[in-house]
């Protein structure tokens, strides 16, 4: 039986902003995760109404920092033997490697599509990237 | 290897360096004239700017060494659907370095990823022109004879002028600047400058719309061209362009020691008549947009001046 409440050993990643589940799925390429994945839609949280939060058996090596782009509220519990052993919060990745997109229309990027996007984090205060080609600001609202 | 993508890939002091070589260079160009023989530039151009493609190939060939290349997109391989990368892997056999004019943002970035020889950015859309800049603070040093403790107006269009963006960027590194920003409201400088460079650092500034009025207070005038294709709409353009005629009368306003500089090539914005005051710097400003070349090209090829 499918056991979603609790994993054995694995990483529970929570505090998702609701709806944003699916991004995160994406973003981790759990389509090819052959291990056992639990996506959980509009939780109830105390803290911030509802959150999404997705659970992942098995402690893979997995750039889990990468979700600090997308959002630094999520927190990521790292499950050994049914025990949380470790809360981690997520710092702002130094750069951002062909995970999202430069939306600039001038931007080399926007006609070479063998270019890979690539934006730097230029002010960690104020969490602000920008492309590493055009420095365009990757704005918020994509993420 | 090092490459000159954005003004501030140089430090204060590389700058201080560039621009004692380059007035060296103004001062004894025989001493120059060798220390690239056998050296060759290529210009790759995918948009024509004739101006900035001349003063690189005439710093070139006053170095002694030669230049090929090509002036417009629908010349090069770019037509054919090439990369930058794959351009400049291919022409970097063939030069020594290489001076890329491209009309897509970050592009000389891209190339200088694969480049086997040092790329300088020669204008890259609306994002960067580092050697305008460089030759701005170079007019600068030479005509002020420094490069703090200035009050510098910014006059015209302050909202898509890179170079303007890119001289405050530059002089903002050097001790008790003030800039006055001289615009119309629709072409203030944007949020980035504002925010991000001007208010963060705390460089003191004002935004008007007289430039009479600012006039007296200038050090320095720097006067841009509103460009007809950043506006969407034709009326714009025509009520703007002309909100700042630069004349004769205007420049009795301005102290005796003020310099008038401008990134050429001007519409109407500085009316011919100012063409010989003694303050009017942009055609010298040319000039010295060439030696700063020399002292650049000079650097990345690590080449020195024979001592003598
Ligand atoms: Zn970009």
């Amino acid at each position: 039986m499918l056991n979603i409440s609790g994993i054995e050993n694995g990483y529970v990643i929570d505090h998702i902003r609701a709806g944003k589940s699916l991004v995160i799925y994406d973003l981790l390429n759990l389509a090819e995760y052959d291990g056992q994945v639990a996506i959980i839609k509009n939780a109830r949280s105390k803290k911030q109404g509802l959150k999404d939060i997705i659970k992942i058996e098995g402690l893979v090596d997995m750039d889990l920092n990468l979700l600090g782009f997308l959002d630094d509220n999520i927190t990521i519990n790292v499950i050994r033997n049914g025990e949380i052993i470790e809360k981690r919060k997520l710092t702002l990745p130094e750069k951002i490697i062909g995970l999202a997109k430069c939306k600039n229309p001038r931007c080399i990027t926007s006609v070479e599509q063998g270019l890979k996007h690539e934006f730097i984090l230029t002010d960690p205060e104020n969490r602000v990237y920008r492309c590493r080609y055009c420095e365009e600001k990757y704005e918020e609202e994509n993420r | 290897m090092r490459h000159l993508l954005r003004p501030t890939d140089f430090t204060r002091e590389e700058i201080g360096e560039l621009i004692e070589t380059a007035q060296d260079i103004q001062a004894h160009p025989e001493k120059y004239a060798h220390v690239a023989d056998g050296k060759k530039l290529a210009t790759c151009f995918y948009e024509p700017s004739t101006r900035t493609r001349l003063s690189f190939e005439s710093a070139m060939i006053r170095l002694g060494g030669s230049v090929l290349g090509f002036a417009s997109a629908d010349s090069s391989s770019a037509s054919k659907g090439e990369s930058v990368a794959d351009t400049v892997r291919v022409v970097g056999v063939y030069s020594d370095i290489i001076a890329m004019r491209h009309p897509k943002e970050g592009a000389p970035m891209a190339a200088a990823d694969k480049s086997p020889v040092p790329i300088i950015n020669a204008g890259d859309g609306g994002h960067q022109h580092p050697t305008q800049t460089l030759t701005d603070l170079l007019t600068i040093k030479a005509e002020k004879g420094r490069l703090s403790d200035l009050t510098i107006g910014l006059c015209g269009d302050l909202k898509f002028g890179r170079t303007v963006h890119s001289l405050i960027t530059a002089l903002i590194r050097y001790e008790n600047i003030r800039f006055i920003l001289i615009s119309p409201d629709e072409l203030r400088v944007p949020d980035f400058v504002r925010h991000d460079v001007l208010e963060k650092n705390g460089i003191p500034f004002e935004e008007v719309d007289d430039l009479e009025e600012a006039m007296p207070k200038l050090d320095i005038l720097y006067m841009t061209r509103v460009q007809r294709e950043r506006f969407f709409n034709e009326a714009d353009y025509i009520r703007l362009k002309d909100r700042y005629i630069l004349d004769r009368s205007k420049m009795k306003l301005a102290p005796e020691d003020m310099i008038v500089m401008h990134p050429l090539p001007r519409v109407n914005e500085i009316s011919v008549e100012v063409d010989d005051d003694p303050r009017a710097m942009y055609f010298r400003q040319a000039e010295y947009g060439v030696y700063i070349r020399m002292a650049l090209i000079m650097k990345l090829l690590g080449l020195e001046a024979p001592k003598c």
